[in-house]
């Protein structure tokens, strides 16, 4: 720590560039300067573009920072103080502005003359459809992204003029243009690109894996793989209010107890996804700043499998929603950095908000009496699964849901599934009769999280519900505009509808957390759980 | 002659194993749980999309063609790319053997420094204080966790008393990588004449070697000791101190030369052993190892990696040996130098 000091006065006495021939240091300036932040990250980024095939969910924070998309979603102030994005407000980005057709069935966009890649050349309507082209071609996750907006082919990308857009879309859908938003539908330097695809290689995966091309406030210069890498500030971004920090260094340290000593030594500015255990002490001992924010439209939820007895009895389904320990859970499982999902007092829901409390309580009696109508007096015998790369948060739970199970006759053995199994176990074959799930869905519409999670054969209906109601309503809802009058009426319906089966059974909506020094500020809560850096600042 | 027969024959008797483990590793990675092709489709991909991915892999073909053209691939020195990287294995793991080689070499130097003095002196005086010593840290280091003395470690001299720099690895923010010559910081910020490098670089692998030496004392400090007691008693011993000759002489150059055997041949285990174990060592102090990335890799159900690792892991084990034989070979005092 002292020689940091001796750096620190020494760069500020001398100069930083006087030390740098001497010392084969980042600008030493750097790593003590109020410009930069550092930060640590528990997750290893695998790639430097997010279309590639096996680029992990870590390496979106690449993507976020780096590139630009047409449009951004908006940030709020919660009551707490904490930043979230907004779901509801759509920023112009490299799009300075858009026209939705009278039928709703394509979306013009005029791209800013501001918009510049790093090489200084103009943004146009080429390097969009080029990027968008890329982004449905290369399948894998980015198509599945993409088709959620009802964009799944390169003849829906029209380039109008150099700086005139469209896309075109078989139907109107309040999901298309959100969707542009997500970090998937980055705009790439197309020309830049192209000069480095071959034959075997059309679209440059090789070279943007290692070598972005993009317009974004932030550069990356730096990439040790499986070490760290850095951000530097693109100066002559101009698509929103330059970023405070210069600089940002991103370290990866796997190991959680380390992150934690190191941000309370405040060798470290910033650390995110911080375990919920830690972050609660850390509030509380006040050593660091804890900044979190409910995840939209996310729940962890134990699921029940209806193809399998006897979770195809509803009354089964209810006896086990009533009795969960869920206070025990939220405060064990998630050190009560969650929003609780039980204890609501409606059978219909009286408002479209997504998610709300389920009517369910913990009620050993009401239980045990379900449980009786539902011929099981006696209980039953099942396994209960979760994800082993989930167990700071699955096991306590998973624990405790076995102890008071047992309580109504319920023996559940524990089934521990390594998370290279997961997928394909709990959301491909369906087959695990209990699990903890945690499903939560990038675009902000309840009709969104049961596309994905309550209609048969979708991918996060691990509980393999089927209620051709349901289907037919969100069909129908899908790609409605939240003002339809039928909009209302068809989510409360749902929610009534899953309220009633619970072949989901919500625990609690998490809190993404973030922990930093008290000086830093800006953090922003994202739906795509990343470290956006555009609005860091170091007091 | 006969020790270079020894040695050649020693040489040609590795090839098998090699191969061996070869067949095995790609049987072993291909038994692995879970699929890639699903795994590296990411969680939302349809059928489609994992068939395109299968195919790209090179799954979709029968094991033995698999085999045969790994086979090929490994003949042009060409372990395949690390899909959850992106990058060539080789390159992936020419970048992290240096890392953990570094570190468990000085770890080991480190328990070496400690035990085999420890193990001499207590097999000179069974049952004096320094021969409780040993049992002592030796039941300790079997016995404490690695990763618990890391935290430990980390705890006190970082955490409570600032001493150690920060757990970040293998260099401070301050400090950017040397050029690379042989991989290992310390050594290549020497020979760049960069000492405020190699001094950070020798700070950093402090905590971390320490951990790895309490871990290796065990088995080093216990085998010296018995080695020495067995010596110690042998007829040799006697007949030279018979004859006169001094303590000291008679215990470092009639005793400890043959006991240096089986110490020589437990060295080159732990110091396999530390390499691919130091796994949680490498996880709490942030270091990029070799370790690390395999169990990133098994978890990923990365075959090309997985294969790389052991491969490289294997051949490490093979060439340790051997040079452990070829070294026994030469100081062996039953293989007369005259013959």
């Amino acid at each position: 720590m002292k020689r940091r000091d001796f750096l620190r006065a020494g760069s500020a006495t001398i100069g930083g560039a006087a030390l740098l021939p001497f010392l084969r240091a980042l600008p030493a300036s750097a790593a003590a300067g109020d410009d930069t932040l550092l930060v640590v990250i528990g997750d290893t980024i695998n790639s430097l573009d997010l279309h590639r095939t096996g680029t992990n969910r870590p390496s979106y924070q690449v993507a976020v920072n780096i590139y630009d998309r047409l449009v951004r979603f908006g940030t709020k102030t919660l009551e707490d103080g904490t930043i979230a994005y907004d779901s509801t407000v759509i920023e112009p980005e490299i799009a300075e502005s858009w026209e939705v057709a009278e039928d709703g069935k394509s979306i013009t966009f005029k791209i800013s003359p501001k918009a510049k890649f790093w090489d200084g050349s103009q943004v146009t309507a080429e390097d969009v459809k080029w990027s968008f082209d890329r982004a449905v071609t290369l399948g894998g996750f980015p198509l599945t992204q993409m088709k959620a907006g009802s964009m799944s082919s390169p003849e829906q990308f029209v380039v109008v003029d150099e700086m005139t857009f469209r896309v075109d879309l078989p139907a109107p859908s309040k999901l298309a243009l959100p969707d542009l938003a997500v970090p998937v539908p980055l705009v790439i330097n197309s020309k830049v690109a192209m000069e480095h695809a071959t034959e075997d290689d059309p679209w440059a995966t090789e070279y943007l894996h290692e070598n972005p091309a993009g317009s974004g406030p932030y550069k990356v210069t730096r990439w040790d793989a499986g070490q760290q890498f850095v951000y530097e500030r693109n100066e002559d971004w101009a698509l929103g209010t330059l970023p405070p920090m210069k600089r940002v260094i991103v370290r990866e340290v796997p190991s959680a107890a380390t992150r934690r000593a190191l941000l309370e030594r405040g060798d470290v500015d910033f650390y995110m996804d911080v375990p919920s255990k830690d972050a609660k002490e850390m509030a509380e001992s006040g050593v660091a700043k804890v900044e979190g924010a409910p995840i939209d439209n996310c729940l962890h939820v134990l699921g029940l499998n209806v193809a399998m007895a006897p979770f195809d009895n509803k009354l089964v389904r209810q006896a086990i929603a009533f009795a969960l320990p869920y206070e025990d859970i939220l405060a064990a499982g998630a050190y009560g950095r969650g929003k609780p999902m039980w204890g609501g007092t409606e059978g219909t829901p009286s408002t479209t908000e997504w998610p709300q409390p389920f009517p369910y309580a913990t009620d050993l009696e009401k239980a045990k009496a379900l449980m009786e109508e539902a011929g099981f007096a006696d209980g039953f015998e099942t396994t209960l699964s979760y994800n082993l790369g989930l167990a700071d948060w699955m096991e306590p739970t998973a624990l405790l849901i076995q102890e008071s199970l047992a309580k109504i006759g319920i023996t559940a053995t524990l089934d521990k599934i390594p998370g290279a199994n997961w997928r394909t176990a709990a959301l491909v074959e369906k087959r695990l009769p209990m699990h903890l799930e945690n499903f939560g869905g990038w675009l902000n519409y309840p009709d969104y999280y049961f596309y994905w999670a309550y209609i048969e054969g979708h991918l996060f209906n691990s509980s393999n519900y089927s209620n051709p109601e349901i289907a037919s309503l969100v069909e129908e809802t899908l790609t409605m505009e939240t003002d339809d009058p039928a909009y209302e009426p068809n989510i409360k319906r749902m929610i009534e509808i899953a309220f009633e089966d619970v072949p989901r059974i919500p625990l609690y909506q998490p809190y993404l957390d973030a922990a930093m020094k008290p000086e830093v500020e800006g953090y922003v809560s994202w739906f795509h759980r990343q470290l956006a850096v555009t609005n860091m600042a170091k007091g | 002659m006969e020790k270079l027969s020894r040695i050649f024959g020693r040489i040609v008797q590795a090839v098998p194993p090699v191969f061996g483990v070869i067949l095995i590793t790609f049987l072993l990675t291909r038994a692995l749980p879970g699929d890639p092709a699903v795994f590296f489709a990411g969680l939302m991909a349809d059928e489609d999309t994992i068939a395109q991915i299968r195919a790209e892999l090179g799954l979709d073909h029968s094991l033995p063609v698999q085999f045969l053209y790994y086979l090929r691939d490994l003949l042009h020195g060409d372990l395949g790319n690390s899909l959850s990287t992106g990058r060539p294995v080789l390159t992936e793991l020419m970048s992290r053997l240096p890392a953990s080689l570094e570190l468990t070499l000085a770890g080991l130097l480190l328990s070496m420094a400690i035990a085999i003095p420890l193990g001499v002196l207590a097999a000179t005086r069974p049952g004096s204080w320094v021969d409780h010593l040993c049992r002592v840290l030796v039941t300790a280091g079997v016995s404490l966790p690695t990763f618990f003395t890391g935290l430990f470690l980390i705890y006190i001299f970082y955490y409570l008393l600032g001493w150690a720099p920060s757990p970040l690895g293998r260099l401070d923010f301050l400090y950017l990588s040397p050029p690379q010559v042989t991989g290992f910081y310390s050594i290549d910020a020497a020979l760049a004449g960069d000492w405020e490098v190699f001094w950070a670089s020798l700070r950093q692998m402090i905590l971390p070697a320490i951990t790895l030496s309490l871990f290796a004392l065990a088995p080093i400090a216990r085998m010296t000791r018995a080695a020495m007691l067995a010596a110690l008693s042998g007829e040799y011993v006697r007949t030279a101190r018979a004859n006169g000759l001094g303590g000291a002489r008679v215990i470092w150059v009639y005793a400890f030369r043959n006991a240096a055997l089986p110490v020589l041949t437990t060295l080159g285990m732990v110091f396999s052993f530390l390499l691919g174990a130091n796994v949680l060592v490498e996880k709490v102090f942030s270091w990029p190892g070799i370790g690390s990335y395999a169990i990133g890799a098994l978890v990923a159900s990365d075959y090309a990696a997985v294969q790389g690792f052991v491969l490289c892991m294997a051949l490490l084990f093979v060439v340790v040996n051997l040079f452990i034989d070829v070294v026994l070979t030469l100081i062996d005092p039953r293989i007369g130098l005259e013959s």
